[in-house]
């Protein structure tokens, strides 16, 4: 198996057939991704930015060009790619245990027992902190919990590649950061391949060993890659002064806010 | 009970009494007026008590007591409903997640959805040759109209997100079934079976009075040709307040089953 193209995009194009006709919203993309490389996707809103996530997630097929995930060309969704929505899309007639029990039952239906199905759930629940609420419904619990539950149920699928877009988006800066340190150390632990689609420069440069920018629409494109060399484990507060952090930061700010400004928003 | 419980209660209650009193007084006031052919609350009041001492009388076909024909009711109305729901529930399904089935039965439901259910009722008589499954017949078509609508309606309103949920699962037709779809159509189904479950009620005292037999609606219509207004008054508000229970049983149904987003 290639290891350095572990998820490869290959002169992606995506165009959308609406009423107003034909809308070229992606050209050209092609990203690598190594095995257990963490990689942030970053642009403008409506850069398309959600749309190269959808593609690895198999939810959109690409209209030209090759998407790859581990060799095998990607047909369609399924459990080996996980996805973290948005707005964590967890089903609210079930529970926190069963949300993520609906994920295990699937995914390992022949391969485990019902007690290690049971085990698994609750392994995968401690590690987001989400055990103490396991039989709460998701209306019962807050933006930031939903949103751990909803990492839980992907993780619990063990994925090759763990998709999330824009997973923080929704929430509050202070349970923002929150959650970023504890994906990093659960990253560390269980060392996956991570996408994710951000508009938050400072989140992509905490998180990522990879960031992709991307330009603005239509038709959008990578513009740069940025190889993010930071030790692990970071601590935002000591890379608050980092020169190597600061100069990933300014590269991201100009390339959004100088090279491909958007005005209009 | 606190104080402003009590107050609330009876901010409550005050109106409430004051608006049944002003109702019987109208109506004692609309007696008096026509000299008594419409009788008194007093006078019905005592028809209902006479009535509900012995509801299960059975002096054969031509003369069994209220509770008998309002069983009769009752069972006509859960048949049709119940046939309608075991028809319509599906077909709903259907139409909202096949763009084809949508397509081929809106413009049918369109046109025969505004027809007065008493419309139907010669052909019910006609095919099935007896009053009874008539009945039962024009329940089924006045009810199964919102139960397919809403159904179809909640399926096309399920989230995008719960089936991208299902597709990276890889969720069967069957999961998809009974994970997603059925608990996300819900609230509507229950909305549809509640307004369809109001018609059937509505529409079975009409649909009675025309053909006969036993039952609440040819009971009205049997007291109006003994001259028994007394009696028509209380059957009215008999059918007022199983209308009332029906409702309420439902809402209590549909409460059990609503979940926060």
């Amino acid at each position: 198996m290639n290891l350095d193209k572990f998820v490869s995009l290959e002169n992606i194009e995506m165009t959308f057939h609406t009423k107003s006709g034909a809308f070229t919203a992606l050209k050209d993309v092609n990203i690598n991704i190594k095995q257990g490389e963490f990689v942030s996707i970053i642009g403008h809103s409506g850069c398309g930015k959600s749309t190269v996530l959808n593609i690895i997630a198999g939810l959109y097929p690409a209209s030209e060009g090759v998407a790859l995930c581990a060799d095998r060309e990607i047909s369609g969704p399924g459990p080996e790619r996980a996805v973290v929505f948005q707005n964590h899309s967890l089903l609210p007639w079930l529970t926190v245990y069963e949300n993520v029990m609906l994920a295990v039952d699937s995914v390992f239906a022949k391969t485990k027992t019902k007690a290690e199905k049971d085990d698994w759930v609750n392994y995968n629940l401690k590690l987001v902190h989400m055990d103490h609420a396991a039989h709460k419904r998701p209306n019962e619990i807050s933006g930031g919990m939903k949103q751990r539950v909803g990492i839980a149920r992907a993780l619990a699928m063990q994925p090759k590649v763990l998709l999330m877009d824009e997973p923080f988006g929704a929430l509050d800066a202070l349970t923002r950061a929150h959650l970023q340190d504890e994906l990093m150390k659960i990253c560390a632990e269980i060392n996956t391949t991570v996408v994710m689609v951000t508009h938050d420069v400072d989140e992509a440069v905490l998180l990522s060993d990879k960031i992709v920018m991307m330009t603005n629409g239509p038709a959008a494109t990578v513009g740069e890659i940025l190889p993010v060399r930071l030790e692990r484990p970071r601590s935002r507060l000591a890379l608050a002064n980092d020169p190597e952090y600061l100069r990933c930061r300014q590269a991201v700010l100009t390339f959004l806010y100088d090279k491909h400004r958007k005005d209009d928003h | 009970m606190s104080q402003m419980q009590l107050k609330s209660f009876l901010m409550w209650l005050a109106p409430t009494l004051l608006g049944i009193l002003f109702f019987i007084l109208l109506w004692s006031g609309v007696s008096t007026a026509t000299d008594g052919k419409i009788p008194t609350p007093a006078v019905t009041w005592t028809a209902g008590v006479e009535l509900f001492s012995d509801p299960f009388y059975n002096n054969g076909p031509n003369d069994m007591g209220i509770g008998w024909n309002i069983m009769y009711s009752l069972g006509r109305v859960g048949l049709g409903f119940g046939l309608a729901a075991l028809i319509g529930i599906p077909l709903g399904f259907w139409i909202g997640r096949s763009l084809f089935a949508s397509r081929a039965f809106n413009p049918i439901i369109s046109l025969l959805r505004p027809v007065s259910p008493l419309a139907w009722l010669p052909l019910g008589l006609l095919i099935f040759n007896s009053t009874h499954w008539a009945a039962i017949w024009v329940i089924f078509i006045s009810s199964i109209w919102p139960m397919i609508i809403n159904t179809a309606v909640g399926v096309s309103r399920v989230p995008s997100d719960y089936m991208n949920v299902a597709k990276v699962l890889r969720l069967s037709e069957w999961q998809i079934m009974t994970k997603i779809m059925i608990p996300a159509v819900l609230p509507y189904l229950l909305t549809g079976v509640r307004l369809a479950i109001g018609v059937a009620w509505l529409v079975i005292v009409a649909a009675e009075m025309l053909t006969g037999g036993i039952g609440i609606g040819f009971w009205v219509w049997d007291e109006w040709n003994n001259l028994n207004v007394a009696h028509i008054l209380v059957a009215i508000i008999v059918i007022g307040l199983i209308g009332l229970m029906l409702e309420a049983a439902l809402v209590w149904l549909a409460q059990r089953f609503s979940y926060g987003e």
